[in-house]
Order: structure tokens, then sequence, then C-alpha cells
């Protein structure tokens, strides 16, 4: 694959205005499948599963087979829509995508097309650099997911060359939400970014839902980027691309980025851009061309006679709406200021990641800054040197409970993080630990003045320089006697003594 | 109105992978068109009072449970017992040069 020539990003952005459009697919978490009584992988449940064993003969298209619509995924559907500030449609249908490829069974996907369940949104999405976009939304609809093709043969295991391909359709049928937004203009540089946040907004609107795992990395949340240019000044939408594959919100801002300054390069140089899929790799960090886009005519879309009309209540819909939870924008808002964080250290944390985390050992007892201090500090640093999630490796209970101790004096900073490597080695919560490992601060001042005394005596020359007055001599007997102590002293604390000791005679 | 071409026939039967004669095509595309001609007799008696449907049938919100059929959930070797090919649990199909829609 020849690398494709790129325009240098900013000169991009002096030339072209940057137009981009997401569809993102939440699998739900429903504990079946969206037609089928089939278990749903995409439920922690049934995550790990052996292939086809997750299949009912309506998974499968078999004959006399029919579909039936899981009441519980359409209720995940409409608090979605409700949450990203849609209508929900008084009634809307099902209908049949038909194409050929066995990742379906049936030769079509139940999707839905002319009336979707929800329709005219709109998100808040905050930047890391912390600019707010209101991001419009055209449409959410409900349909199904396809199964797996593993291609076997040929030499690198991609599509081409392969001499077979192995289904498994456990996933098909998952039932899917996909989000649909409005072009979206004048993000210009933060274009890149803005991607990545809307999606990320979206699993934590999914995620305080609690309608998806939302985990990119299984597939649960997956997003399409469309990007066109035009030309600064023209008013015609240009020719646009659409990505797919980027599953990592690393990888939609690097590929939002690299389509703006493909294309650039492309229509500076007096070309034309193709309207097709394009793949993104994530290990040469390009997109490659894939197949020309369909035009919506040839899925030959139609109702499907199998399914009757959804028309929720005007009761169900104000009774899922009663029970958002709050927005995530808003949510983050009242957080800072309950914690009264400056911006920058709200931003850290909130790019981080760390956001429930942080909250929940708030609600454990912790101060907010001891609670930012430990999951920004050195839960970050260990999760980083483990190449672990920091979220996954300690409980924010275990958290409280550290800070508790080092602000109760029971344990200094320094024996708290020996504590915490013993939590996140599992041996327990950090009071155990302190107990099993004695790592308790000494605070009996006898067993301290009994070291000092000793400390003292072996350096006679130190004694006689703070005698003199030369207090910052005591800093070789401070350290001796936290040696002695190992480390379970309280430095400030020994100090004292020591010049009391040192001048008492 | 409609007028049914042989491209539009042509165009069809590669979306639906069925291989056409020029004779076939010019067949079908006559026969469609007077397909398309009974059908369109609906619009006559069609008004602004009849609301369009999909379905005959005056129903709406049938729903299932959110419960797994444990009667309905196959095995691996049930699923694959009618497939041309299989590896024991997944099924085997020809190479495909296209790509996932």
């Amino acid at each position: 694959m020849a690398r494709a020539a790129l325009m240098d990003f900013d000169r991009a952005l002096e030339l072209f205005e940057p137009v981009i459009g997401l569809e993102v697919h939440v699998e739900l978490n429903t504990t079946t499948k969206m037609f089928s009584s089939a278990p749903n992988p995409a439920n922690s449940a049934f995550h790990i599963a052996e292939p086809n064993t997750l299949v009912t003969p309506v998974c499968l298209g078999l004959p006399g087979s029919l579909p039936v619509v899981n009441g519980e995924a359409v209720r995940s559907s409409i608090s979605l829509g409700l949450a990203l500030g849609c209508s929900i449609a008084p009634s809307s249908r099902f209908a049949r995508k038909n194409y050929f490829y066995p990742d379906l069974a049936k030769n079509y996907q139940i999707s839905q097309y002319d009336e979707p369940i929800a329709f005219d949104g709109e998100v808040e999405v905050e930047l890391e650099n912390g600019r707010v976009f209101q991001v419009p939304i055209e449409r959410a609809h409900m349909e199904e997911d396809a199964g797996k093709l593993t291609h076997v043969g040929g030499s690198t295991g991609r599509i081409q060359g392969a001499e077979y391909s192995l289904v498994d359709y456990n996933r098909a049928g998952v039932p899917l939400v996909e989000i649909v937004t409005r072009p979206i203009f004048g993000a210009e540089a933060d274009a890149p970014a803005l991607a990545r946040a809307y999606v990320s907004t979206i699993r934590d609107i999914a995620l305080s839902l609690g309608i998806s795992e939302a985990r990119m990395e299984r597939g649960n949340l997956r997003c399409d980027a469309n990007v066109s240019l035009r030309p600064r000044g023209q008013e015609k939408l240009g020719t646009r691309t659409e990505t797919k594959n980027v599953n990592s919100f690393r990888s939609i801002e690097r590929a939002v980025r690299y389509e703006i300054q493909r294309q650039a390069a492309i229509l500076a140089d007096g070309g034309t851009i193709t309207q097709e899929t394009r793949h993104w790799h994530e290990d040469t960090g390009a997109t490659s061309a894939g197949r020309p886009k369909s035009d919506a005519d040839d899925y030959r879309y139609f109702p499907e006679p199998d399914l009757l009309p959804v028309v929720p209540s005007a009761e169900l819909i104000e009774e899922l709406r009663a029970a958002l939870p709050e927005a995530p924008a808003a949510r983050r808002r009242r957080l800072k200021s309950e914690w009264g964080f400056s911006d920058d250290e709200f931003q850290i944390v909130a790019n981080s990641g760390m956001l429930n985390e942080l909250a929940e050992t708030v609600a454990a007892g912790a101060t907010p800054a001891a609670a930012r201090k430990w999951w920004t500090g050195e839960i970050a640093r260990l999760a980083n040197a483990a190449d672990r999630d920091a979220a996954g490796m300690v409980s924010p209970a275990h958290v409280a409970e550290l800070a508790a101790l080092v602000e109760s004096g029971t344990l200094t900073d320094r024996l708290a993080r020996q504590v915490l490597e013993g939590v996140v080695a599992g041996e327990g919560s950090p009071q155990q630990i302190v107990d099993a490992r004695g790592l308790a601060v000494v605070s009996d001042d006898g067993a301290l003045i009994a070291a000092i005394d000793d400390a003292l005596a072996s350096q006679p020359d130190v004694l006689a320089k703070i005698r003199d007055g030369k207090v910052q001599a005591a800093g070789a007997v401070i350290g001796a006697v936290m040696k002695a102590m190992q480390g379970k002293a309280d430095a400030a604390r020994v100090r004292e003594l020591v010049l009391e000791r040192a001048t008492a005679e | 109105m409609s007028e049914i071409t042989a491209e539009q026939v042509a165009h069809l039967a590669n979306l639906a992978r069925i291989a056409l004669t020029e004779d076939e095509i010019a067949h079908l595309t006559t026969e469609l068109g007077q397909i398309m001609q009974a059908v369109e007799k609906v619009g006559e008696v069609a008004t602004p009072d009849v609301a369009p449907t999909s379905h005959p049938i005056p129903m709406q919100n049938v729903f299932r449970a959110d419960v797994v059929g444990d009667d309905d959930v196959l095995t691996a070797e049930q699923a694959v017992a009618g497939a041309p090919e299989a590896d024991g649990s997944r099924f085997v199909v020809s190479a495909i040069l296209g790509e996932e829609q």
C-alpha cells in the first residue's frame, strides 16, 4: 500500500474548512439479542463463548424462524435517544437492508430506515482544551449487529488472498443503536479532537444509563468517521469519505486528522476526492481505500414484514425521561464546583478518564484533594508502569481507606505508597496490609528516643555540631534513625525529638 | 408512471447476484413493467384520507421479555448441522472479496 501524500495540518486548515460527521454504533447489554432469545455476547455475562453457541434459529435465518422485538432493547434505545436530546418517534418501524455478505445469514440486516426511533437531538461535548461544542444529532435507530468472519489462508490473513472464511454468528443479532450526527461545522483545527471527545461523551452517556458495557476494545462502541473538506469561502460541501475500523479514542482523532491531511493534498493538487469507504490501519496510522460507497437505493430498503411498528406510549417516554441520569457535561460542571478544583486540576482528572473513580473515592470519605492526589499520582504511575487501566487496579473504597490512614497519621506518604502496591497486588485492604506487614508509623516516642540516643552516641561529631547551633547537621542522625525504624517513622517528629535530645543534656 | 429500463433490470440482477442473459433481461424488463403498472392501480383508489401502512393487521408493540430462551438456543453442532461445510463449530464459506457492509 503506497502511502498517500499528506499536507501539513496547519496548511490544510488555512486552505480548507473540515466538515465531519460521525456514526457511532452502541451495542446494548440486554440479556438477550435484538430479535431472538439467544444470550447477548455484548452483555459481560456472555462475553466469553465458543463460536456459534449463542445462536437460535432466528440468528441463523433458518426457514420458518421469525424475529420478535426485545422490549428491553426498545426501552434502552428510547433512554439513549432521550439522553441525546432527541425526540422519540410516536411510531417507528423496522426495515430490511438487503446485501449479500455471509456476516448475516438472512442476506439482509434488520434496521430502521425511514422511521428511526429517535431523531433531532443535540449533545454537549467538552474537548480536552476546555472548548465546548453542541453536536447536532440527526437520528438514532435500532438494528442488529452482524456475525464475525475469520479469513483463513493467504499470506496476511486479511481478505485479499484468503482461501476461505469461518463464520461465527454469536454476534449476529446483538442489539445496536446507531447514532448519526448531522454535519458538524466550525470545529476547524479541533475537528480531530472533537471527533474523539464526541465518541467519549457517547460512551459516558451509555455507561451512565447502564445500557451498554461501552468497551471499545470489545467492539461495544464503534465509530465511523465522515470527513470532507471545502475550500475557504465555498458554500457547497466537499465529497466525503467514511473511515471505518476506528477502534480506539486515539485512533478516531488520528484518523480524522489523517483524512484532512490526505484530502487536502489531493484537492490542492487539483485532484478530486472519491466518495468511498476507507479503512483505518492502526499499525501504519493511515487509511486505505475500500469499496465505493453504495447508494442507499442499492440496499433496497423496505419495511420489515415480519415485525410490527413500535409505538411507545407518552407514559413510557416520560417514565424513561424521569429516570435519566445527569448528563455527563452537567455532571462535570457540578463536580468541579463541588470539589473546588482549578480549571487545570479538573482538566487533568477529566482527561485521565478517572472522574468516576474520584467521585466514588470522595463519596467513600476522602477529601477531593486526597482523591485527586492518589488517582492522578501514584495510581496512575503504577497503572502506566504495568500498562493497565488505572480504574481496574484498586477500588475507590480502598483509596479512601488509604487516604484516611495518612490523614490519621498511621501512615506516612512513603509507607502509604508501599501499602498501595500491596493493595494492587491483591494482598487485601490497606488496613489488612498495614497489620500484616507491620507498616504503621511508630508513634511511640519511647522507641524513637531509644533509636535517637543510639544514633547520637555513635555520631558524636554530629552531636557537637548540633549543640553548636548547626541544626542542618541533624540530617545525618535523622537518616540513621529512619533507617533503624525501617522508614516507619514520621520524619518531622524524629527531627523534633533529635533536636530535643541533642540539646537536652 | 413507472418505466422499467433494461439498465435497471441488469442492475437489480447484479445486486441480487442473478446472472441474466440479454434475452432474459429484455423479457423481464417487459414483465416487470407490466407488474408495476398492475400495482399502480392501487394509486387510483388511495386518497389523502388513507394513511400509508406497511401492515394489513392493526397491531403494534409486540415485544418479547428479555429472557434467554433455553429451549431455542442451539449447540454449535446443531448450528452447523445443515451447513454445506463447517469446521466443527463454524461455517466455512468461500473467500469473499467484497467487504463488510
